[in-house]
């Protein structure tokens, strides 16, 4: 049987792919940062999991307004980056995992998630930069990659009950899997911050720890908040909460967090990274 | 229902219904600046690109200006924007302090003291 070892949280911006690109993970602004890192890299070169579910929203690589899926997930066996015009270096393609992405993709459908349904889907900094976090040197090949995507970009957009709703059914899927196979589930971007208009430059740093918080012990109080809330709240972009908020449903089991590093700013958001275990002892 | 919603945030040009109507010929646009060729045509000739995708005269006077706060009011999503800002090789803080009013170095040290939550 599959199973969901556990899941991560973490930046994705772009400026993380710059910083790497240039060798600045030392320099004083980046360090506190990249410091995150070294043991969530620890912890997932022990349990070499065999799948990553990723969850992160397109920017305008993939996916333009003509088409804006709310859900969309990679069915592929591999994905590739491009350019998305304002030079971050293009990467190498990523490994996919079709067997267990149609699973997935049939059992959402049946429980009433309709995904749109991707057999080529180009990746964007969202999926890209948080791989190349965990490995480095885009060492990332052998691990195999379900990208799900949520729309972050234009309103209307999925409720936060309604991603931790798809996490928790896509948590299902994945148990109810034949093959053994170990699985990790990252979710990617945000935290505050605010990229547009006048407001530009909000960090709400007590808010931010307080979802960490809220993320390990009890999730379902974050599916309080309308999106609309969480602009308020967070900044226009603070939406991005909800890949975390989904990640966090696909942990079935008893949660155990095993680390985290909050740092902010970083580029113009709050930056949370946490490792959390599923099904840990209790 | 939240769809529906109405609620104002001050200074936030939220993309919705109403700006992805607007906005679609100038994002459209700068989702063709993921390409090089797009950006070398648009840097070889702005106005010619800018009619090919139907820019209004407000929306074509915004990227003329440089100015995002009003190609945010023309329906330009932050997203799509960011790729006009990556073609004129500015990042996400210059178009910051753009925004705010406020110098480059004034809107870092305001990310920094939003960071440390001295709100």
């Amino acid at each position: 049987m599959a199973k969901i070892i556990g899941g991560i949280t973490t930046s994705h911006i772009p400026a993380i792919a710059n910083a790497m690109a240039q060798g600045l993970e030392e320099t004083p602004y980046w360090k506190p940062f990249f410091d995150g890192y070294p043991p969530v890299r620890d912890w997932l070169n022990e349990k070499k999991p065999d799948v990553i579910i990723l969850f992160y929203n397109d920017h305008g690589l993939e996916f333009f307004i003509d088409k804006k899926p709310t859900f969309a997930i990679g069915v592929a066996d591999e994905y590739h980056n491009a350019d998305e015009g304002w030079g971050i270096p293009t990467i190498p393609p990523v490994t996919g995992e079709s067997d267990l992405s149609w699973h997935i993709a049939n059992s959402l459908v049946e429980d009433g998630f309709d995904m749109t349904i991707c057999q080529e889907m180009k990746v964007d900094h969202g999926l890209t930069v948080p791989l190349n976090l965990m490995w480095p040197g885009h060492n990332y090949g052998h691990v195999k990659v379900i990208p799900v995507c949520i729309n972050c970009e234009q309103h209307p957009m999925p409720q936060p009950k309604r991603t931790f709703a798809l996490g928790q059914a896509i948590g299902r899927a994945v148990e109810s899997f034949d093959d053994d196979l170990n699985v990790v589930v990252f979710g990617t971007g945000g935290m505050s911050h605010q990229l547009d208009g006048e407001r530009a430059g909000i960090i709400n740093r007590k808010f931010d720890l307080e979802c960490l918080d809220k993320l390990v012990t009890d999730p379902q109080d974050l599916t309080k908040y309308s999106n609309f809330d969480l602009v308020e709240i967070a900044g226009a972009q603070g939406v991005e909460l909800n890949m975390l908020i989904a990640m966090r449903g696909t942990l079935l089991g008893n949660v155990k967090e095993l680390h985290r590093n909050y740092h902010a700013p970083i580029s113009n958001t709050g930056s949370g990274l946490m490792l959390l275990e599923n099904n840990a002892p209790t | 229902m939240a769809t529906n919603e109405t609620r104002k945030f001050p200074g936030t040009y939220l993309f919705d219904s109403k700006m992805a109507k607007k906005g679609y010929g100038l994002n459209k646009m700068c989702y063709s600046f993921n390409e090089q060729a797009a950006r070398d045509e648009f840097n070889a000739d702005p106005e010619a690109y800018c009619d090919k995708f139907n820019l209004t005269e407000a929306q074509k006077q915004g990227i003329r200006d440089k100015n995002i706060i009003t190609l945010l009011q023309e329906g330009g999503s932050i997203y799509y924007l960011a790729k006009f800002a990556g073609l004129l090789k500015i990042n996400m803080q210059d178009i910051g302090a753009q925004q705010t009013g406020m110098s480059v170095d004034e809107f870092k040290a305001m990310l920094e003291r939003n960071g440390r939550g001295e709100v």
